[in-house]
């Protein structure tokens, strides 16, 4: 093995029934850098860094792995294996166990007997989310951390484990930009100390940020491998997407220009939750308009109080001018109301059922029990959207949980739009998408408008909110700060509501 | 809230308990006044057992009652553990009189030495126990062994070519199913025409469920058989189930000669409209002479009659379905 | 194209019930031809009757196919079992046998009633199930522990009275065969509860439902669906099988035995529901699966009987064999089996290629 090269796979090839998933993908890591894995959904990102932490049904096919300080090739047969030549990784869903402590998570499967000392563990914990800056306290249970915080709790399981090669998929897709840069000030820690890290993400920006190096597949293909200043951002995303930018400049003029009708369509008075202060907020026939603010200023929970999902404790609601209860969601969607939740994973795909099913499910609980729609009927509403929003799948029968993050998020938005909503809200509907699809969607959104449907719509980039957006709530901490329109709409100005400069 | 639900489940749970709790006692008050009332702690079986059972408890319950001058505590138990335990108890309340129907024969020296230091007079009804004589006062019991031995004689007379016998026991190990198996046993030893064909046991609740299962077993396996001797009622109706699901005949006119024990009111009438041949029957009703030996007693007199174990022998008689008449069914029919 | 790849995935899921008959089938064809024999009997009470192993296992397994089929929804909803299923029965048929004592006489009409009337409460001790496991989030296990270890006694209070029996040819042909038609009675109401489950999927979505709320219960409720109602209809219908196969225990030997009727049917249920390739965790399910598992357990203990295993030995057989049932259905074995396949499909393709 080279000097300084800390990870070799030459040659991996991974087939699925139906679908090569890496075709001869060769991958080099050296020592002490940020190497950014970049490609669309469906790229074959994921399916690399399952094959080489050993996740189960992810034996490679072919190709070779060598690892620094191992004779000959490694044997990486699970996860364990992984772990013990060095390689740790964080997911982009989290994988901990929610109804342990921060400390156990930290911990679990690494003690080498069953007796260890809470106390030591604890404090050792302690120190390690000391040094990270992690607002946690060892003892607290996972679960009741923010999906910021158990994100970098993983991270930090990850990072204690004096790993060579750290993966970290999507690591930053929950964070707000504070935690983010205490994320790569670690990670330019890390690298100093010599680990390489294998870093993948769909923010563009982050990764011109930090990265050293970057390698981008397309189709389960490599592409090539750069360094960052030979590649500029604009020729990466070509690559990425193996077609032209025009797609996303035409958006910007469009976003421009998208206006709202006169009929309120919505309206809240002082509206609750158990999650969320009371609040006003009213949206038009036509109109896009979002929640922005900090992760955990209280815009999702703003929304669900909309939705009902969370429990509603108040406030007077009007659809189309006449009161109505929304105390649940049914009452919400039985009002022509639609929810694409910020947590795809937990709260929307019912992983095993297919593709069919979740997308006729809201349409169904709409309709009554007593009505069910046929086996006819739902294949061609199933074919009509997969083939509209182009949800790449190999049947309709396909268990929705083995698609793409991207093609799941899809099979979400086919659903409510299956229901024909009058308003649909969208929390952060481009989470863990690529760039590609993260386009068609802010597209989508913008053509829903123009027909007429109300739109509010949730990201944590401000550049793709203010590109859909024609109002933008702001939030910090979990009340109203402002709220923008027209001229005010650019990212200085959010961002200084943000923070409390306005004005 | 977790912890809430935890408390919630853990109060439910004991009041489940509570409420299911595993033996029935009925102690009754004490008396407020007039004459003094005879303390008697009656041990039996579970009432749920069978009908035999059932209406054992009822004769019991109605006779020893405060109207008759009784202060009673009742036990039900299906295991001999438990009754050991209910015994103590009695010792320790200091009753007069110990009555006990023993889910086993054996295991009673020892309780029944305490009780006999402590001047307490023991009864055994229904079942006999494995001890000393002079360790009971007097036994009221059914002769399982004749009842055993009336069964295979009135076998025996109908002088068949083979007897094939598909053999449903009782509860292992009790003076019951003892007395009714041995002399059939014994008799298939000595007799190469007679052959058990299989045998099995209804287990300690004499289960007619279990009796079925034994007969489909062996109509499954392709074993042919022409009696069925089954050791209670119930059981011989498990059997019976058997049998018609199948399409094999039984009773009178049928293929299979179907056997019980106890006489029931219902498998009486099963006699009587021949589907089944035979009924053994066992009385149940042992309350009145335990009642009037404690009486003589208690007036300072001998107990009489007793044979050289200390025992009365309840009258008993077997029913051929060919003779058996309504008067019979409404006179010896048990519930 | 799509309905071959969904007749396909369904077949995968029923591969184990499916090699599992074969395999008893086969075994018996090997060891005597005469185990599927079956013959025209009359029976005492002058009725013409199927008899042989084969009648024997469809008929004795009705109860357990019928109460399979219940618990399968059950555990596609709640992700857990109700092993209350046989306590619950006995007090079913302890209202039956109480109902029909205080009408009188055993009719058509008082038979009817006296159902109507054990299911109704059935029902209701199968939606105290249901509160505590879809209101309270109780484990399924543990909530109806409860009334496992006292439904028995409940039973007995309820009709006071050992073994009451019941004597009539309307009770006779419930639990054995109408006169005329040779077939046992139980084996019709096996396919009666599975129209009716059959026709409630065709007419509503609560498969859809149900499955929805098994696997990802959060995701359904933003859906709109209300998984409190949807756990506690599987226990409603869970209630409706248990009354059902309490009317034919209690019918076939016309007597009941609180302690004994339905007696460890509901181990015997959970297992069929696992041998027949559901999971035992929620989700997605398939009714046929479960039945398949009652009658292979049911064929299982007839084979058995057949080589003339003692019924008192018969659990130890019983458990070995399902024990191999069941870890063939596990994931690691599953797993092994589909990259088996797999390893020899590239080079059957290649050889295609190349010719």
């Amino acid at each position: 093995m080279e000097d300084g090269i800390v990870l070799t796979m030459r040659g991996i090839c991974k087939s699925f029934p139906g679908v090569k998933a890496l075709n001869n993908v060769d991958f080099t890591l050296r020592k002490g850098e940020i190497h950014a894995l970049m490609g669309e959904n469906g790229a074959g990102k994921s399916t690399l860094i399952k094959v080489l932490t050993g996740v189960s049904d992810y034996i490679k096919d072919e190709g070779s792995i060598r690892i620094e300080g191992i004779e000959g090739e490694a044997k990486i047969h699970s996860p364990q294996q992984a772990q013990e030549v060095g390689i740790s990784t964080v997911y982009q869903e989290i994988t901990l166990c929610p109804n342990l402590t921060v400390a156990e998570n930290m911990f679990i499967g690494r003690t080498r007997g069953p007796l260890v000392h809470k106390k030591d563990y604890e404090k050792r914990a302690t120190e390690i989310l000391r040094d990270l800056g992690i607002p946690a306290r060892a003892s607290q249970e996972l679960s009741r951390c923010s999906l910021a915080v158990q994100q970098m709790v993983a991270i930090a399981r990850a990072v204690d484990m004096k790993c060579k090669v750290l993966i970290l998929d999507e690591p930053t897709s929950s964070l707000d930009d504070k935690e983010v840069e205490r994320l790569f000030e670690l990670m330019r820690d890390l690298k100093k100390k010599g680990v390489g890290i294998i870093f993948v993400t769909h923010f563009l920006e982050q990764v011109y940020a930090v990265s050293d190096r970057i390698t981008v597949l397309r189709n389960g293909e490599l592409v090539g491998e750069y360094l960052v200043e030979n590649l500029p951002q604009v020729e990466l995303v070509a690559k990425m997407m193996g077609k032209s930018l025009d797609d996303l400049a035409e958006l910007e003029r469009i976003g421009q220009k998208s206006g709202a009708g006169e009929e309120v369509v919505y309206e809240a008075e002082d509206i609750s939750s158990s999650e969320c202060r009371p609040f006003d907020f009213s949206i038009r026939a036509g109109e896009v308009n979002g929640f922005t603010g900090l992760l955990g200023s209280g815009r999702s929970e703003s929304v669900r109080a909309i939705f009902g999902a969370d429990r509603v404790t108040g406030g007077k609601v009007k659809v189309k001018g006449k009161p109505v209860h929304i105390t649940k969601p049914h009452d919400a969607m039985k009002n022509g109301i639609g929810y694409l939740p910020e947590d795809r994973k937990r709260d929307g795909i019912i992983a095993d059922l297919s593709v069919r099913e979740n997308i006729i499910l809201a349409l169904q609980v709409i309709k009554g029990m007593n009505r069910p729609i046929s086996r006819a009927k739902a294949e061609a509403f199933a074919d009509e959207y997969v083939k509209a929003l182009d949800i790449k799948t190999a049947s309709l029968d396909t268990p929705v949980g083995s698609l793409s993050g991207g093609n799941q998020q899809k099979v979400i938005l086919a659903r409510w739009l299956l229901t024909h909503p009058q308003y649909l809200i969208l929390d952060e509907p481009t989470r863990g998408i690529d760039v590609g699809t993260k386009t068609e969607i802010q597209k989508l959104v913008l053509k829903l408008a123009e027909e007429g449907m109300s739109i509010t719509f949730i990201s944590s980039e401000i550049e793709e909110m203010l590109r859909t957006c024609s109002r933008l709530i702001v939030m910090r901490d979990r009340k109203i700060v402002g709220e923008l329109t027209g001229d005010d709409l650019t990212q200085v100005q959010v961002m200084k509501t943000i923070a409390g400069g306005e004005q | 809230m977790r912890k809430l639900f935890a408390l919630l489940l853990a109060v439910v749970m004991v009041f489940a308990l509570a409420a299911c709790g595993g033996t029935n006692e009925e102690g009754s008050e004490p008396n407020g006044g007039g004459e003094a009332l005879i303390k008697v702690g009656i041990i039996n079986l579970d009432p749920s057992e069978s009908g035999y059972r059932e209406a054992n408890v009822k004769n019991l319950n109605d006779t020893f009652t405060k109207e008759n001058g009784y202060e009673a505590t009742f036990v039900t138990a299906p295991t001999a553990d438990k009754q050991l335990e209910a015994a103590r108890g009695f010792i320790t309340a200091g009753v007069k009189y110990i009555l006990v129907s023993a889910a086993e024969t054996t295991g009673w020296d020892e309780v029944l030495q305490e009780a006999k230091d402590a001047g307490i007079k023991v009864f055994l009804f229904d079942r006999m126990i494995e001890c000393d004589k002079s360790l009971y006062t007097a036994a009221v019991v059914s002769d399982m062994r004749k009842e055993g031995e009336t069964a295979v004689a009135w076998l025996e007379s109908l002088n068949l070519d083979e007897y094939k016998i598909l053999h449903i026991q009782g509860q292992l190990g009790s003076a019951a199913q003892i007395g009714r198996s041995d002399p059939l046993t014994e008799k298939c030893a000595a007799d190469e025409k007679w052959t058990i064909v299989r045998e099995g046991t209804g287990g300690d609740s004499w289960d007619p469920n279990e009796a079925n299962k034994i007969a489909k077993a062996a109509i499954d396996a392709g074993e042919e058989f022409n009696i069925v001797y089954a050791e209670n009622d119930g059981m011989a109706q498990g059997v019976v189930e058997a049998l018609d699901a199948a399409g094999i005949t039984h009773g009178v006119d049928g293929d299979v000669i179907i056997m019980g024990f106890d006489c029931n009111k219902w498998a009486l009438e099963k006699l009587l409209a021949g589907e089944w041949n035979y009924d053994g029957q066992c009385s149940p009703f042992q309350a009145a002479e335990i009642d009037k030996m404690i009486k003589t007693l208690e007036a300072g007199k001998e107990i009489e009659g007793l044979n050289d174990k200390n025992q009365i022998i309840s009258e008993e008689k077997g029913f051929d379905a060919k003779t058996i008449t309504q008067t019979d069914i409404d006179t010896y029919g048990l519930g | 194209m799509n309905k071959k790849k969904n007749a396909a995935s369904g077949l995968r899921q029923l591969l184990i019930p499916l090699i599992a008959l074969g395999i008893l089938i086969v075994f018996n064809l090997i060891r005597d031809v005469s185990f599927f024999s079956v013959e025209m009997r009359v029976n005492n009470s002058g009725n013409v009757v199927l008899a042989g192993n084969l009648i024997s296992i469809i008929d004795t397994a009705s109860e357990l196919a019928i109460i399979a089929m219940g618990m399968t929804l059950v555990t596609a909803a709640c992700g857990g079992q109700d092993i209350s299923v046989g306590a619950v029965g006995a007090i079913s048929g302890a209202v039956l046998v109480k109902v029909l004592q205080a009408m009188g006489g055993i009719t058509a009409l008082s038979v009817v009633a006296a159902f109507a009337a054990a299911t109704a409460v059935t029902i209701l001790f199968k939606l105290f199930n249901g509160t505590l496991v879809a209101v309270f989030r109780i484990q399924p296990m543990i909530a109806t522990l409860i009334l496992f270890s006292c439904g028995r006694s409940i039973a007995y209070w309820i009709n006071g009275s050992a073994t009451p029996q019941l004597t009539s040819p309307i009770i006779d042909s419930i639990g054995k065969t109408i006169p005329g038609i040779p077939v046992p009675t139980p084996v019709f109401a096996v396919l009666l509860v599975a129209l009716l489950l059959v026709l409630i999927f065709k007419f509503t979505s609560l498969r859809l439902y149900t499955q929805s709320v098994g696997i990802n219960q959060g995701a359904a409720r933003l859906n709109g669906v209300n998984p409190t109602v949807v756990k506690l209809i599987s226990f409603v219908i869970l209630g409706v099988c248990v009354s059902v196969a309490a009317l034919i225990g209690v019918s076939r030997l016309g007597q009941l035995n609180h302690k004994t009727l339905l007696v460890d049917i509901e181990m015997d249920a959970i297992l069929a529901v696992a041998i027949g390739g559901n999971s035992l965790a929620g989700g997605k399910f398939k009714l046929i699966g479960s039945v398949m598992g009652a009658y292979i357990i049911q064929m299982l203990t007839t084979t058995l009987y057949a080589m003339n295993v003692n019924p008192v030995n018969i659990k130890a057989y019983k458990a070995i064999v399902i024990i191999i049932i069941v870890v063939a259905g596990s994931p690691v074995i599953k797993n092994a089996l589909t990259s088996l396949f797999k390893k020899r499909r590239p080079a059957k393709a290649q050889t295609e290629g190349v010719s």
